[in-house]
């Protein structure tokens, strides 16, 4: 795969909704046709474009949750509440319906296939999407770089993306663990945030020097980042993408 | 190629001019590559380099004892979201380049954690631009930036580089962090300068 060039000039691209799949009960994925998609780099994002009838226009950004194979891109929503483009993404748009796409953006949090140092993801709830863009690249390039997620999540009924999730950890050198921080599923004793205890278990110590991918809500990428730091990470390589407000006004 | 979205009407949330694409948030929201820096102010210095090599440097006690000035401005962030009427107070670079010596057109803004973004100096200049320690008549969080942030509301708010630690002026136009992964050179929101060749 050719490195994508970052800086070239990006236009509207008018792709089609081909497949919709129910990921959660807020949760969908969008499988989208766009015929010029120039590729991407798993972990970037694109902006979604949706005009009304008189012309109103509302845009917003989304993560590319699928590795680049062709003209054919995915991307998993998940409904906020009181939102304006995310409400029609996930209840009104339909299989046929075009869709504008602008893309893709950014070039930080991002997976390279050549990159070698084992790959640290660390997901809270939706934030899973571009970790899971990087481990489909991951397996599309047949890479052995050993990687783990860690996907904090709600409970067993929040998990986007299951049973790809199931066959991705068959492989040798995934590993995935879950996090639940209100319901576990039965025989799953641990309920809680993450902290330093279960990072410490679970994820790659400093000494392995992973690349360490933290997406999620900005409290809970905060709070992860820290503990990292705090565990003797180097802040280099910690990269993180947040989203959402800062819990609470300020 | 116009396309009208089937089924779509929009929440048109009247009342504010916003700058194209952008809506409008109460919230604070944050954007930042990597973890949040927390600098303790008896660590922080600020340093201004010219074009010659020569350094101007202010420690926490000698910035905060400058002229500052409270500021209400609006703010776009490229993510989209515009918040209105925020309250800040800084020093105008005004008064930290006063005594400077130059005739660089650009400047580099370095923070701690090793951010960095590129911009005019004209930009900085004239009223447009602080170095900015409260928000909120409070001292500025770690999460926005603190102890001090570049503010520079006119541009989008990746421009408004969050631990700053100095500006490093260059006869050159070099792309920062953002930069030079894809983002804007300059970042006008009124022009949506969001991606380069925007």
């Amino acid at each position: 795969m050719e490195r994508t060039a970052l800086r070239r000039r990006l236009t509207w691209q008018v792709g089609t909704v081909t497949e919709i799949r129910e990921e959660t009960a807020t949760a969908r994925t969008l499988v989208v046709d766009v015929p010029d998609w120039p590729g991407h780099l798993a972990g970037q994002h694109l902006d979604v474009r949706l005009t009304a009838p008189d012309g109103y226009r509302a845009s917003r950004s989304y993560s590319l949750a699928s590795a680049w194979t062709g003209e054919t891109i995915e991307l998993t929503v998940e409904e906020v509440p009181d939102g304006e483009v995310s409400p029609y993404l996930v209840e009104v748009l339909k299989v046929g319906d075009p869709l504008e796409v602008r893309g893709p953006v950014g070039g930080w949090f991002v997976w390279r296939p050549e990159q070698t140092g084992p790959i640290q993801l660390i997901a809270g709830g939706s934030g899973v999407v571009p970790l899971m863009a990087i481990l489909r690249a991951h397996a599309a390039a047949g890479s052995t770089t050993p990687a783990k997620l860690l996907y904090s999540v709600r409970r067993p009924t929040s998990v986007i993306y299951l049973s790809d999730l199931k066959e991705i950890a068959a492989s040798e050198d995934v590993e995935v663990t879950f996090a639940y921080t209100r319901e576990a599923p039965p025989g799953e004793p641990r309920v809680g945030r993450v902290d330093a205890g279960l990072l410490d278990a679970i994820t790659f110590g400093p000494k392995d020097e992973p690349t360490t991918y933290v997406c999620g809500p900005t409290p809970f990428v905060e709070a992860v980042a820290d503990l990292l730091v705090g565990a003797g990470h180097d802040p280099a390589r910690v990269k993180t993408e947040r989203f959402g407000p800062t819990g609470g006004p300020r | 190629m116009d396309i009208v979205s089937p089924g779509f009407t929009g929440r048109r949330r009247s009342g504010t001019e916003l700058p194209p694409g952008q809506y409008l948030t109460h919230e604070f929201p944050v954007l930042s590559a990597g973890p949040t820096p927390h600098i303790l102010p008896e660590h922080w210095e600020f340093t201004v380099t010219t074009e010659t090599g020569e350094v101007h440097r202010w420690d926490w006690a000698t910035f905060t004892s400058l002229p500052a000035e409270e500021i209400t401005k609006d703010l776009h962030c490229v993510t989209r979201w515009s918040k209105l009427g925020t309250d800040w107070k800084g020093v105008s670079l005004d008064t930290l380049l006063a005594d400077v010596e130059t005739s660089a057109d650009f400047a580099m803004a370095h923070s701690y954690g090793g951010y960095t973004t590129n911009l005019p100096l004209d930009d900085l200049l004239d009223g447009q631009a602080w170095i900015a320690y409260e928000y909120d008549g409070e001292p500025l969080d770690p999460e926005h930036g603190g102890p001090a942030r570049l503010l520079v509301p006119h541009l989008y708010l990746w421009k408004s580089a969050k631990w700053v630690r100095g500006l490093v002026l260059s006869d050159t136009d070099d792309l920062g962090f953002w930069e030079s992964v894809g983002y804007h050179e300059y970042g006008d929101p009124w022009k949506e300068q969001r991606y380069a060749g925007d």
